[in-house]
């Protein structure tokens, strides 16, 4: 085990796969950074630093550069992938999937089932997503529930450093669509990481991160860690709750959250994505259509509202859900009749 | 110099207030108290002015990220937008929007946008509507030479050539998109106007850091464009950005003494100063007074916008379609 940055276990799992297989290959903006300039190629190393160094090891065939373009990005990733490539596509902030939404909806992701079967299309999506930074409305989203909601792709969310290195390595050696889902707030963590470079973790495996009996918290990404504060806070005054990462929300670990309800009875789910139509929507109603007996409350969903995100840091942090709002939804569904 | 002593005036204190408005930007922002990712237009500050020195209010513009040029020279508040860029509910846009999406519809401008290419399509909307009012208006979208490799920047000079919509696309070209280099992101390794030029526009280019070059320039394209039935135009400003890409980039991708360079030799202002100086046309005291008049208007501007009105969680749930 090695203590590592979420950014640095990004780019190691990277340097690692290429190394592996030399078909993997990385495009997107400014992943050298400093292509064309004095400065040089490798001047900045990608604006997340998720790519540094890559291009120094691997080169301009396998560290592609590329125009402030993403549908061409994601349609070359399209084009890598049905060649025999593994093509790791950087789309910089999530919320950039608007100008690329074609090439990743209606053409990877429907690759394998429109042309029957026939083809693989190993293709990795990497994205920044998440607010926290008052980077405003057009670039703090948590778009994981338009994505999920499109069948074809794969969703991913690592919430710790561990999790990148397994599910990431996982998601490079995939032969469908991924999309990897890293939050702004959460590159600066540290934890321990496996140093086997064949640690994997499988898709739509929840992991159990705190156990109790009396209430189920389902959340991944940057929230997973205040339901985590929330649940260690409430356990000092004798609340169980048990803490469930989703990790994938394409495919999701139905069984886990299942299991845990017919324990607790009471569900909370946490999400970043505005309320409707949401993961936690969904959540919410698979639990009420197959474990409704189990429970004591209805179901309740911590999501921000239903707007665009604000900038201010006031606006900011009142949009987001808080340990406040997530401590408040336990009681409440404690104290339900 | 065609320009008269008011005109000069006027556009050397717009662009002064641009240089000042960032300049300060670029010292508060060290201190934390300003949220969010900045980017800062110094040094492109003739573009913006030479453009839209040009225009009325009911000519319309669409920005960038890169936006705070642009809507100062359009003519937004200088207060509203100090307000806005510290997050204040006093602010333009509430404190919703911040540096990046600063928008004054009523002075005609149509938005900073985050999300770079965003623009274009919507100056041509802007255009074909001007065309439809037929009083000789226009829309002018502003982009970076980045932006001009966005599919949605082909789309939009395209469409506005099929439409014949009053719209100009001015490109400002700074050399790089973020840290790439413009001679590796664009492919003709040329120019972006020749890209225009392909789409079947006239086009112009200018020196993006001589106030008088963009203007005359522009005085020229307007010209063509405000003529019902012309259609479009494009035209390219070289140009310099003095600061990173954003607030806190530490620039490692420019080469040794090219900051120093281009604030010497390639500073709008004082290139505008030493021509003025030069014709004999301003005296420098006439450039000093409005230095003075200038700084005092950004201290009282951050002045505000520090005393101003924080916004409270209720904001979050006003403006928005529907609330649940
Ligand atoms: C669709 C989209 N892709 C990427 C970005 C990230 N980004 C912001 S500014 C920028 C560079 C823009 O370069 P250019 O158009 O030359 O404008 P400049 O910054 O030089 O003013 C990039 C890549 C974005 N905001 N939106």
């Amino acid at each position: 085990m090695a203590k590592m940055m979420y950014r640095d276990a990004v780019v190691s799992t990277i340097a690692e796969e290429m190394e592996r297989d030399e078909n993997v290959v990385c495009l997107g903006e400014d992943i050298v950074g400093g292509m064309g300039t004095p400065g040089g190629p490798e001047a900045i190393g990608g604006i997340w630093s998720t790519s540094t160094g890559l291009f120094g090891k691997f080169g301009a065939d396998r560290v592609i550069d590329t125009p402030i373009s993403e549908s061409a990005i994601m349609g070359a990733a399209a084009g890598l992938a049905l060649s025999g490539k593994r093509p790791i596509a950087e789309l910089m902030f999530a919320d950039f999937i608007g100008v690329s939404l074609d090439q990743i909806w209606n053409q990877l992701a429907k690759f394998r089932y429109m042309f029957g079967g026939k083809t693989k299309c190993p293709a990795v999506i990497r994205m920044a997503y998440g607010a926290g930074y008052n980077a405003a409305a057009q670039h703090s989203q948590a778009v994981h529930q338009i994505l999920t909601g499109m069948p074809g792709l794969k969703v991913v969310m690592p919430s710790t450093p561990a999790d990148v290195k397994g599910l990431l390595r996982t998601a490079i050696r995939d032969d469908d669509p991924v999309i990897f889902l890293e939050h702004k707030a959460l590159y600066g963590m540290t934890g321990e990481v496996p140093d086997d470079k064949e640690y994997m973790i499988p898709f739509g495996h929840a992991r159990l991160t705190r156990a109790g009996q009396d209430v189920t918290i389902v959340s991944t990404g940057l929230l997973l860690g205040f339901c985590e504060a929330v649940a260690d806070k409430l356990a000092a005054e004798g609340i169980g709750c048990d803490v469930i990462d989703l990790r994938t929300t394409s495919p999701i670990d139905e069984e886990a959250i299942l299991d845990s309800v017919e324990v607790t009875g009471r569900l909370i789910v946490v999400d970043e994505a505005p309320p409707r139509c949401s993961l936690a929507s969904d959540i919410c109603a698979t639990v009420a259509e197959k474990a409704f007996a189990a429970l004591k409350a209805p179901p309740l969903s911590v999501n921000p509202p239903h707007t665009p995100i604000p900038f201010a840091r006031e606006l900011e942090s009142a949009y987001l859900p808080s340990t406040d709002k997530i401590e408040a939804a336990v009681r409440k569904v404690l104290s339900y009749r | 110099m065609q320009l008269s002593r008011e005109a000069l005036l006027r556009a050397y204190r717009q662009m002064k207030v641009i240089r000042e408005f960032e300049e300060r930007l670029h010292v508060d922002i060290q201190t934390g108290e300003i949220a969010g990712f900045t980017h800062l237009y110094c040094g492109q500050e003739a573009v913006a002015v030479g453009v839209c020195e040009h225009l009325s209010v009911e000519d319309k513009i669409v920005s960038t990220h890169r936006g705070h040029g642009h809507c100062l020279a359009k003519g937004c508040d200088v207060n509203g937008m100090m307000k806005e860029i510290w997050g204040s509910r006093e602010g333009l846009c509430k404190g919703k929007g911040g540096s990046m999406h600063i928008a004054d519809v009523d002075k005609g401008m149509l938005g900073a946008n985050g999300i770079v290419g965003a623009g274009s399509p919507i100056g041509v909307g802007a255009g074909i509507a001007c065309k439809i009012d037929g009083k000789g208006h226009v829309a002018i979208t502003f982009s970076g030479d980045g932006a001009c490799n966005q599919g949605t920047t082909f789309e939009a000079m395209n469409m506005a050539v099929v439409t014949k919509a009053a719209t100009i696309f001015v490109f400002e070209n700074n050399h790089y998109s973020e840290h790439t280099g413009f001679e590796y992101a664009v492919g003709t390794q040329k120019d972006i106007a020749s890209r225009a030029e392909a789409f079947g526009m006239k086009v112009w280019r200018g020196d993006g850091t001589d106030f008088f070059s963009v203007f005359e320039t522009m005085r020229e394209v307007l010209e063509y464009v405000r003529v019902p039935g012309n259609g479009p135009a494009a035209v390219e400003f070289d140009t310099e950005r003095f600061f990173g890409h954003f607030e806190g980039d530490p620039q490692r991708y420019r080469g040794p003494g090219e900051l120093d360079r281009i604030r010497e030799f390639r500073d709008c202002l004082k290139n505008f100063r030493k021509s003025v100086t030069d014709a004999g046309v301003l005296e420098h005291a006439d450039l000093d007074a409005l230095d003075t008049e200038v700084l005092a208007e950004i201290e009282e501007s951050v002045r505000q916008a520090k005393a101003a009105d924080r916004p409270t969680a209720e904001d979050v749930l006003t403006d928005v379609y529907i609330s649940y």
